[in-house]
């Protein structure tokens, strides 16, 4: 069926391609990982400003860090959204109208807020900067949808737990940009009507303050009068409400048939590594298909090259319909990424073949190791030697962000990527 | 002195007149179909009896529509809302502002008030929920007391605070107790299993059970202990609360009656001799003490917590 609102493809010499290319949205948790995911490929990203964001651990940006980042991103024509996506308590209110004004100063495309208190304030005092929806309103259906159009929204977030069915029938119904999200950690609860955080460690889920209770592990019983029932047997793993990591990858080419505005990874605490895997991995995903749709395959080396940073199993969750018990973790919620971040280009000589490079993790002469990046096709090879700036030969690599260099046969690139095999 | 309303949830129709006697000034009832977490399942037709039994005592009757709801059902909405109309149901409690909008399009007098239990947490988005047409903002359960008269200083709707019994921490909309069990290989039968009563998730860490249930809305699970502060209730009734609820979900029908009963006391004396309440208010404590379920111990909520984030 043909959407009503938008124009998906043209046919172009014979050929269909798809006109409307959704955005690649990154997570992007300080400056140095705004500007591997731009760099990367994302057309956006979503960044924490100090307050009113819903990571309270991550390192968030000051004013000063926003303003940089968002000359960086501009320079790539990238979009930098900026999440204020608390519910606010009275003590938030005061401050609120400053912190809005210089997040528009400082250039920021859009902002990201569940909290009528953060919209209409933002409306009112910095009415340059875009509004969407966050996902902590857990938006389900698209009259809901038509309520926040009709507010002047111009762009919402869905619920978690919509299927692309779902997302179907909104995009009919109302003409309005969505984000949906399609890699990285989720909320198993509806998102903002969780508060297990708060019960169990009086921190405020809502606020930021979210320890992840739903992946520690509970005994279900059942009570019989006074006599409690283990819903267990010895050897099973113990209850726990944690859900897979989302991977959406084999469904892109139907969002993007569906019209979804832009397409979310999410993780701002995760590391540049693996911001620069998934972002380069999807960028790879939506170009091809959107070049030519019908012959569109998805790549096993893709599937491969995201694994390599994955630390937790991953599953499409509610996009095909309702998750089962193969989308939830019980027993390990987490393992060992099958790869290691090991180090960062900062600039190669030609002539000499010289790699500099900044160490992430211990590596030595005789180890594999694989570089990726943009301009790159991916490639392994054997470190030899390996020295320091001052051209003293190391045994290894052994201290993190050291300078060292080492010889590398193809061409490499400034924030190109080094990883090796755990 | 201005009283606050007493708001109970009943588990059945008859246990209104039990709860009129006992003293409730309202009810809440609904169905699971478009409602979360009540005390008892109340049919259309259980709904037009329950109204017509709750207004002959004056009691006020508020019908739950607060789901989260998905596409499949925004088109029955109307027909619902008419039907509450019909019948003279006093309000419509919601979350999903589907069913404001269709309030506004099927039944523009029905008045509103605004539960999503967990994100009312500051007076402006109270007063953004009342210019949209709401009546009452039901506050979050995470607030402390502080807060909750701030915002009640601040309000321009009426403000619901709950004041006694369980509070829900996590709904989601995934079937966790029926994958659990089909996890561990114990299929058969799972659509009756998952959907039994009683279940707890126990928490070795910090010793506790929390009750865990699933319905049409997803899992949900409950706080490990029931509020009670009948008697704290001196502040919020001079600062003007509107109303006072009592959630009975998970309850036995004569422990709800019976803290009904003990909570009008409170909240009278609280109001008129207020001497005389804070003579009386441990034993009316204690009194609830006595009843309480064995698994289930009593605290104060979040009203005299910090929470940081
Ligand atoms: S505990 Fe789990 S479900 Fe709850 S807010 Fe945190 S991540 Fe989400």
């Amino acid at each position: 069926m043909l959407l009503k609102n938008d124009k998906i493809s043209e046919i172009i010499d014979g050929k269909r391609v798809i006109v409307k290319k959704p955005e690649l949205l990154a997570p992007a948790g300080n400056l140095e990982k705004l500007k591997i995911a731009v760099h990367y490929g994302a057309d956006a990203v979503f960044i924490g400003g100090q307050e009113y964001s819903l990571r309270a651990n991550a390192d968030n940006f000051t004013i000063e860090e926003i303003k940089e980042g968002v000359q960086f991103a501009n320079q790539y024509g990238a979009k930098v959204y900026v999440t204020a996506n608390i519910y606010a308590h009275n003590e938030n209110i005061p401050g609120l109208e400053e912190y809005l004004q210089a997040l528009e100063q400082a250039g920021v495309h859009g902002i990201i807020v569940a909290d009528p208190l953060i919209i209409e304030t933002a409306r009112r005092v910095a009415p340059k900067l875009e509004v969407h929806l966050s996902t902590q309103q857990s938006l389900a259906n698209w009259k809901a949808v038509q309520f926040w159009k009709e507010e002047g929204l111009e762009r919402v977030v869905l619920a978690r737990e919509t299927s692309a069915q779902e997302i179907r029938e909104i995009k009919e119904k109302v003409d309005i940009e969505i984000e949906a999200f399609i890699h990285g950690a989720m909320c198993s609860a509806y998102s903002g009507r969780c508060v297990l955080s708060n019960h169990m460690t009086a921190r405020d889920s809502n606020r930021g303050g979210c320890c992840q209770s739903c992946r520690w592990d509970y005994d279900l019983y059942k009570l019989e009068g006074d006599k409690e029932i283990p819903l267990f047997d010895e050897n099973d793993a113990p209850f726990a409400m944690s859900a897979k990591d989302l991977n959406l990858i084999r469904a892109i080419p139907a969002m993007i048939e569906l019209g979804i505005d832009s397409l979310k990874i999410e993780g701002r605490m995760k590391s540049i590594h693996y911001v620069a895997t998934v972002v380069s991995v999807y960028r790879k995903v939506i170009d091809a298909y959107c070049a030519d749709p019908d012959h569109f395959v998805i790549r096993e080396e893709w599937i491969k090259e995201l694994d390599k940073c994955a630390n937790r199993d991953t599953a499409p969750s509610f996009f095909a319909g309702m998750p089962g018990y193969n989308d939830h973790m019980y027993g390990s919620h987490s393992r060992k990424t099958t790869h290691e971040f090991a180090g960062l280009v900062l600039d190669y000589d030609k002539e000499t073949q010289m790699v500099t490079l900044q160490q992430r993790n211990f590596f030595k002469p005789g180890d594999e190791v694989e570089f990726f990046g943009p301009e790159i096709e991916n490639f392994t090879q054997v470190v030899d030697k390996i020295w320091d700036e001052n051209g003293n030969e190391l045994d290894a690599a052994r201290h993190p962000l050291q300078i060292v260099k080492f010889k590398v046969e193809r061409e490499v690139f400034p924030y190109n990527m080094m990883r090796k095999e755990n | 002195m201005k009283k606050p309303e007493l708001l109970v949830t009943p588990t059945s129709v008859s246990h209104i007149h039990d709860l009129a006697n006992a003293g409730a000034d309202a009810v809440m009832i609904g169905e699971q179909r478009y409602g979360l977490r009540l005390a008892g399942e109340f049919s259309r037709a259980d709904v037009a009896e329950a109204v017509k039994a709750a207004h002959q005592y004056g009691m006020k009757v508020y019908v739950a529509m607060n789901a989260i709801f998905h596409n499949d059902k925004v088109d029955e909405l109307g027909d619902y809302i008419r039907f509450l109309a019909e019948v003279g149901a006093d309000a419509i409690v919601f979350g999903d502002p589907a069913v404001l909008m269709t309030v506004r399009e099927v039944a523009p007098h029905m008045k509103l008030h605004w539960n999503t239990e967990t994100t009312a947490t500051n007076w402006y988005t109270c007063n953004y929920w009342g210019r949209k047409g709401a009546k009452r903002a039901v506050l979050a359960r995470e607030l402390n007391m502080e807060a909750i008269l701030e915002i009640k200083k601040h309000a321009e709707v009426e403000i619901e605070v709950q004041v006694h019994g369980m509070t829900c921490m996590y709904q989601s909309k995934r079937s966790l107790i029926g994958n659990y069990f089909e996890y561990q290989g114990k299929v058969m039968e799972i659509e009756r299993k998952k959907y039994e009563k009683g279940m707890f998730l126990y928490d070795k860490e910090r010793d506790n059970k929390y009750p865990i249930f699933e319905d049409e809305n997803g899992t949900h699970i409950m706080s490990p202990n029931d509020i009670c502060i009948i008697d704290e209730l001196s502040e919020m009734v001079d600062a003007g609360i509107d109303s006072f609820k009592i959630d009975g979900v998970l309850h036995e029908q004569s422990y709800i009656t019976e803290v009904t009963k003990l909570y009008r006391r409170a909240v009278d004396l609280c109001a008129e001799n207020r001497a005389q309440y804070e003579k009386e208010k441990d034993e009316l404590l204690a009194k609830i003490e006595a009843i309480q379920p064995k698994h289930r111990p009593l605290d104060t909520g979040f009203f005299f917590k910090e929470t940081v984030y």
